[in-house]
């Protein structure tokens, strides 16, 4: 296992970005995910990572090692392909041996590490099976020991669970998580589902555009986003632009007072209030800082969505459905109600129109 | 499904079903027809036959032309095959995976066989070898030599077609994840490229064969005293008499081409290539 290091990095096609001055390291056994819309250059840092795009300009290196120049079958990565790419006329031991046999191991030592590799994703007794003849769960299985059984210097994830249905994914989002500590894996994923992001990596990027907008562990992206893009994108979020009124208080461009402590470190062109629903508390009556009035109520079974409307600004809190009798329960569209939270958690950030 | 008849036909379905039965007869009544015949006891073809009987395939076996024009025919075939397979599919893959200027230019040059008469084609070939001959001063009209060149015409076109379809659907990334475990570009294409152009290059083998080996228009200007291919030889026969020895020979190619179809099939499922 290696460092990964990538220095501004940049890929241009023709004039269009793809990737724009990237700077990240992978710290040895990490997990690393790249969070961010369709076209934000997920993919493209990927392929330049495993050397399948020669990048415009900066560098990647392993440990140190400049691999920038280095084609792609002499980097050592192990990458598991959104469509699997499985080799459609070789078994599944086959495809699991293949990288052992570009090693020069031989026939004997390859069968023993092909077995413990499918033993390691459950698949011993399919071992002979044609690509074709597994199902999509047990096809990413074979994707992923034959890419770890070579024991990769990097390991390189793109979407590898966006061909499985839900269900299977959260399973093998753990066993994937699981075996990464477990063999203490460098890892670079590519993801732009947020769940899978939060759940599974220790730090994340969020990219837009070609440039990273934000780096940090899913807690502090999802408490202490940048900007209004990254806060929206790792989770639900209110987003009211507005100004600071004072040191106490956020005025929103309709005019609503919203509480909220400078605690310092806001970006100067901080021109929007970002809260998660989950942290807004509702009373009913109006005897709060911020009333307002009950437009819609979901039930989304273990908790319950409240819109709540001030003049033509709306904000949205999520609470644990409330059991009959709490005094949430009665409450009705129309109701007046005040909303209340904790002045330290609302951020500050730039929202740049786009 | 065609034949099972279950429950009541809409008269779309009924007027689809009859259609397609009576493609496949127009398409099949020549072919039965011509295999029948060649059993007929008679000499002028009337139904019904006064006897069946094999002396049409025994006067074909005595004639020399014909079993010299299959075993010419089949050397043809063999050749041309040889050489335009593999030359196609070195085109299939400039065309595909190349990155220069004028590959659509390229594909339809190679194509353009297909959409030439074979007689046009042919009388241009002649004229091109006798051409050729007075410069190069050497045979090439009515030398085996020269039949197979004109025909590696037939087999490029039908395997660029088929190479071509073949490589466009391939995934890229089963090679990238080849070259990602260690295989360099020649590994690559050895291992992992060519076992999955496989089907697309044994149709390929499998119809420049059959379009060699059957040709008549393009090959009857080129053929000489002794290479002579055996569609030109039953021509040949043709302007003499007219008795089902043809018919014999011809079931005889028949079962040929359909013998070679059903042997490449249990190496590649043709339906799924064609
Ligand atoms: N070969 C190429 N030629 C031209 N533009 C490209 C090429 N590959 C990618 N791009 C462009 O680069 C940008 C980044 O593409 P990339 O595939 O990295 O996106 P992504 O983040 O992986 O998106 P997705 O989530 O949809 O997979 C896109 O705007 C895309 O159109
Ligand atoms: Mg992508």
């Amino acid at each position: 296992m290696a460092q990964l290091i990538i220095e501004k990095l940049t890929k241009r096609f023709g004039t269009s970005i793809g990737v724009e001055g990237l700077d990240l390291s992978v710290n040895e056994g990490e997990l690393v995910a790249l969070l961010g819309p369709s076209g934000c250059g997920k993919t493209t840092t990927l392929r330049m990572v495993a050397g399948f795009l020669p990048p415009t300009s900066g560098r990647v290196l392993f440990d140190r090692e400049d691999v920038t120049q280095l084609p792609a079958y002499k980097r050592a990565t192990g990458m598991v392909f959104q469509s699997y790419a499985l080799f459609p006329h070789m078994s599944a031991a086959d495809n699991v041996g293949f990288g052992l046999e570009m090693r020069g191991l031989n026939a004997a030592e390859r069968k023993t590490k092909i077995e413990e590799a499918l033993k390691l994703v459950r698949l011993s007794h399919l071992a002979d099976r044609l690509p074709r003849q597994l199902s999509g769960g047990q096809q990413q299985r074979v994707a992923l020991a034959r890419a770890l059984v070579i024991n990769p210097r990097i390991f390189l994830l793109d979407e590898p669970l966006s061909n499985l249905d839900a269900k299977l994914r959260a399973e093998v989002r753990l066993e994937i998580r699981a075996l990464q500590q477990r063999l203490g894996l460098t890892t670079l994923m590519v993801t732009h589902d947020r769940e899978e992001a939060l759940t599974m990596a220790d730090r994340l990027v969020v990219m837009e555009g070609g440039r990273v907008r934000q780096i940090g562990t899913p807690q502090e992206l999802y408490d202490s986003p940048v900007d209004a893009f990254v806060a929206d994108f790792v989770g639900r979020c209110n987003i009211l632009p507005g100004r600071r009124a004072d040191e106490r208080q956020f005025r929103t461009s309709g005019g609503l007072l919203l509480p909220v402590d400078v605690i310092g470190g806001e970006r100067d062109d901080a021109n929007a209030f970002a809260l998660r629903p989950e942290r807004i508390d509702i009373v009913p009556g109006d005897a709060g800082e911020v009333r307002g009035r009950v437009q819609a109520i979901t039930y989304m079974g273990a908790q319950t969505e409240y819109v709540v409307a001030f003049g033509d600004e709306t904000l949205v809190a999520v609470r644990p459905t409330p059991d009959a009798g709490e005094p949430l329960a009665a409450l009705k569209p129309n109701d007046s109600v005040s909303l209340q939270w904790d002045r330290k958690v609302p951020r500050l950030v730039p929202q740049t129109s786009s | 499904m065609l034949f099972r008849f279950t429950g009541q036909l809409s008269f779309g379905q009924f007027a689809v079903r009859t259609l397609i039965v009576v493609a496949y007869a127009v398409i099949f009544a020549p072919v039965v027809m011509i295999v029948v015949t060649s059993f007929f006891a008679q000499e002028i073809v009337s139904f019904p036959p006064p006897g069946l009987s094999l002396k049409w395939y025994a006067n074909a076996l005595s004639k020399p032309e014909f079993l010299r024009g299959l075993v010419t025919s089949f050397q043809v075939a063999l050749l041309a095959t040889a050489i335009g397979v593999p030359l196609g599919t070195a085109a299939a893959l400039a065309i595909v995976r190349g990155e220069f200027r004028g590959r659509q230019a390229l594909s339809s040059f190679l194509l353009a066989p297909l959409a030439v008469p074979g007689v046009v084609a042919g009388s241009g070939l002649y004229m091109f070898y006798v051409l050729a001959e007075d410069l190069l001063d050497r045979d090439i009209k009515a030398t085996t030599e020269g039949l197979v060149a004109a025909h590696t015409l037939l087999a490029i076109p039908w395997t660029v077609r088929l190479v071509v379809a073949s490589l466009q659907g391939l995934d890229r990334a089963a090679e990238e994840a080849a070259a990602n475990l260690g295989a360099s570009p020649f590994t690559v294409f050895r291992r992992i490229t060519l076992p999955m152009m496989r089907s697309g290059i044994v149709a390929a083998a499998m119809f420049s064969f059959i379009q060699s080996f059957e040709n008549l228009d393009l090959s009857m200007l080129l053929v000489g005293p002794g290479r002579i291919t055996l569609p030109v030889a039953m021509l040949n026969y043709l302007e003499f008499r007219i008795d089902p020895t043809l018919a014999a020979v011809a079931t005889v190619q028949i079962m040929l081409v359909g013998l070679l179809m059903v042997v490449t099939d249990r190496f590649v499922k043709l339906s799924r290539v064609v």
